[in-house]
C-alpha cells in the first residue's frame, strides 16, 4: 500500500538539521511569553464578575414592598430534573392567595440548567450571579427562604437579559 | 598552625554549605516562578512577600510526611542511595574557585575550599561520574521495574555524555596546560574565555552537562509519563528531599563548573584599569562569579520549559553520532593549534 502524500515523512531542511537555530528560536518564543502580561485571577481579593447570561444559584425575587413573587405552583420543583427544590404552599390575605410557606434547594442537587426559572409563570425564581457555593457540612446546603429571598433589584440585569431573549 | 589551617577550612566549606543549600531552596522556587511565567501564570506568590517563604514551607511539609519503604526493597542500598547523590552533588564545590586569594589578618587565604589540588578537573570529572551511583543504586533497591527503568537510563545517558564531555574538558586542559581550576581561570584573564576560545567545545559541554544533571531535555531517567517518578518514585519524606536537594544542587555545580571553565570564574574583564583597592575588587569578582552562575541556572530552567524531552534513541543518537565526533574533531584541532603555536 502507498502513503498519502501528505502522510509522508517531513524532511528536514539543513539548518533544521543543525537544531541549533531551531533551539534558539523556541528560546526566544517562552522568553516572549516570560515577559508577557499573565491571566491569573488572584481570586479571593480579585473577583470575576458573571455576565448576565450566566446562571449562578437559584433566588426567590421579592417586590420592592417585601413581598416574594412565588406563588407556590409548584412547577419548578415539578420540572427541576436533579429533584432539588421542594415546595409547600399555604394560604394568605394578599391578592395571589397563595405563597411558599416552605422553600427549599437543596444546592448539592442544583445542577444549575435553569430550568426552573424558565418554567416559572411569575419570574419569582430566577438564576442569580452568585458564583460561590462552598459548604462544610450537609445541612449548610439546604438553602431554606431565609438564604433564597434576594430583592428585585439585585436581580435587575438578569431579568433584562431574559426579557430581551424571550 | 595546622590548627588554623583546620579552622579556615572549615570555615570556608560551612560557608560554601550554607550559600548552596539556601541557593537550592530559592532554586526550588524560582523554578516555579520562571515555569509559571512561561506558562503566562504567576506561580506561588501567597507565602510571605512574593512567595519568598515558600521554600521553608515546602522543607518542612516533606519533613513531616511518612517516610515509606517499600517491603521488598534492598533497605541498606534504599537509605544509601539519596546519600551517595547529595553527597556527590555536595562535594564538588571543594575545588571551585570563587575569587582570588586575599590577605585576611597577615595570611593569605584562597577563596576555594581545597585550593591546591593540582588534579582538580580530574576530581571534578570523577565526582560527577559517581554520581550516576545514587541513581541507579536507588532504581535497583526500590524493586520497582518502573524504578529501574529510570536507574538504567541514567546509566546508559551519563556513560555516554561523560565522554563528550571529557573530551571537550581536554581541550580546555590543552590550551591551559593546567589541572587545577584556579590556573585556568588565571589563565582566562581579560576577554580571553574558554567560551571565545572553544565555542564548539562550549557547545558540547553544556549539552553534557544538561544530561549529566538529569535536566530537561534529558530527564529521561524521570520522565514521568512513561516511568511513574522515575528512580525516586519509592521514596518520601527525607530521602526524597535529599534527592530533590541533590538534583537541584548538581545543577548550581554544572553551572559553577562551566562558568569556572568557560565563562571566565570569576575574571571581570578591565577590571584593573579601574584601579579600585584590592577588597573591593574581590567583591566585584565574587559578584560576578555569583551572576555568571545566576545566568546559567536561568538558562537551564528556561531550557527545560521550552526544550521538550528527547525520546531515548535520539538521545543515544545525539550522544554517540553528533556530541562525540564533534568533541573529537574539536579536540583534534585543538591540540593541532597548540602543537602549531
Amino acid at each position: 500500500m502507498s502513503i498519502p502524500p501528505e502522510n509522508k515523512r517531513y524532511e528536514l531542511t539543513f539548518w533544521e538539521k543543525i537544531y541549533i537555530p531551531e533551539l534558539v528560536k523556541g528560546l526566544k518564543l517562552t522568553l516572549d511569553q516570560l515577559l508577557a502580561k499573565k491571566f491569573t485571577r488572584q481570586y479571593p481579593e480579585e473577583r470575576w464578575t458573571p455576565p448576565p447570561s450566566f446562571r449562578g444559584r437559584p433566588v426567590l425575587a421579592v417586590e420592592e414592598n417585601g413581598v416574594e413573587r412565588c406563588v407556590a405552583c409548584g412547577l419548578c420543583s415539578r420540572v427541576c430534573p436533579a429533584l432539588a427544590i421542594e415546595v409547600q404552599a399555604a394560604e394568605t390575605e394578599l391578592e395571589k392567595e397563595r405563597y411558599p410557606e416552605f422553600f427549599e434547594i437543596n444546592m448539592l442537587r442544583c445542577i444549575f440548567c435553569g430550568f426552573c426559572e424558565e418554567v416559572c409563570p411569575e419570574e419569582a425564581i430566577i438564576m442569580s450571579d452568585e458564583y460561590e457555593l462552598a459548604f462544610s457540612t450537609r445541612e449548610e446546603a439546604l438553602f431554606g427562604k431565609d438564604k433564597l429571598l434576594m430583592s428585585v433589584e439585585k436581580l435587575r440585569p438578569r431579568l433584562n437579559y431574559l426579557h430581551s431573549q424571550y | 598552625m595546622i590548627g588554623t589551617e583546620i579552622l579556615i577550612a572549615l570555615i570556608k566549606t560551612v560557608l560554601v554549605f550554607l550559600v548552596v543549600l539556601t541557593t537550592v531552596a530559592y532554586l526550588v522556587l524560582a523554578e516555579r516562578r520562571i515555569s509559571a511565567a512561561i506558562q503566562n501564570r504567576i506561580g506561588p506568590n501567597r507565602v510571605g512577600p512574593f512567595g519568598l517563604l515558600q521554600p521553608i514551607v515546602d522543607v518542612v511539609k516533606l519533613l513531616l510526611k511518612e517516610d515509606i519503604v517499600p517491603t521488598a526493597a534492598t533497605k541498606p542500598i534504599h537509605a544509601l542511595a539519596p546519600i551517595i547523590s547529595i553527597t556527590v552533588a555536595l562535594s564538588t564545590f571543594a575545588v571551585i574557585p570563587f575569587g582570588r586569594s586575599v590577605e585576611l589578618f597577615g595570611r593569605r587565604i584562597d577563596l576555594v575550599i581545597a585550593g591546591d589540588v593540582n588534579i582538580g578537573v580530574l576530581y571534578l570529572l570523577a565526582l560527577t561520574s559517581i554520581g550516576v551511583y545514587g541513581i541507579t543504586l536507588s532504581g535497583w533497591s526500590s524493586n520497582n521495574k518502573y524504578s529501574l527503568l529510570g536507574g538504567l537510563r541514567s546509566t546508559a545517558q551519563m556513560i555516554s555524555y561523560e565522554l563528550s564531555m571529557g573530551l571537550s574538558v581536554l581541550a580546555v586542559i590543552l590550551i591551559a596546560g593546567t589541572l587545577e581550576l584556579p590556573k585556568i581561570v588565571e589563565y582566562q584573564a581579560g576577554l580571553n574565555w574558554f567560551i571565545f576560545l572553544q565555542p564548539v567545545g562550549f557547545i558540547t559541554f553544556l549539552v553534557a552537562s544538561f544530561a549529566e544533571t538529569n535536566r530537561a531535555p534529558f530527564d529521561l531517567p524521570e520522565a514521568e509519563p512513561e516511568l511513574v517518578g522515575g528512580y525516586h518514585t519509592e521514596y518520601s519524606s527525607f530521602k526524597f528531599a535529599l534527592f530533590f536537594l541533590a538534583e537541584y544542587a548538581a545543577m548550581i555545580t554544572a553551572s559553577a563548573v562551566i562558568t569556572t571553565l568557560y565563562l571566565g570564574g570569576w575574571q571581570v574583564p578591565y577590571l584593573e584599569a579601574l584601579g579600585l583597592s584590592q577588597g573591593w575588587e574581590t567583591l566585584i569578582q565574587v559578584g560576578a562569579f555569583a551572576l555568571k552562575v545566576v545566568f546559567l541556572l536561568f538558562f537551564f530552567i528556561w531550557v527545560r520549559w521550552s526544550v521538550p524531552r528527547f525520546r531515548y534513541d535520539q538521545l543515544m543518537n545525539l550522544g554517540w553520532k553528533v556530541m562525540f565526533p564533534l568533541a573529537v574533531v574539536n579536540l583534534l584541532v585543538t591540540a593541532l593549534v597548540v602543537l602549531a603555536v
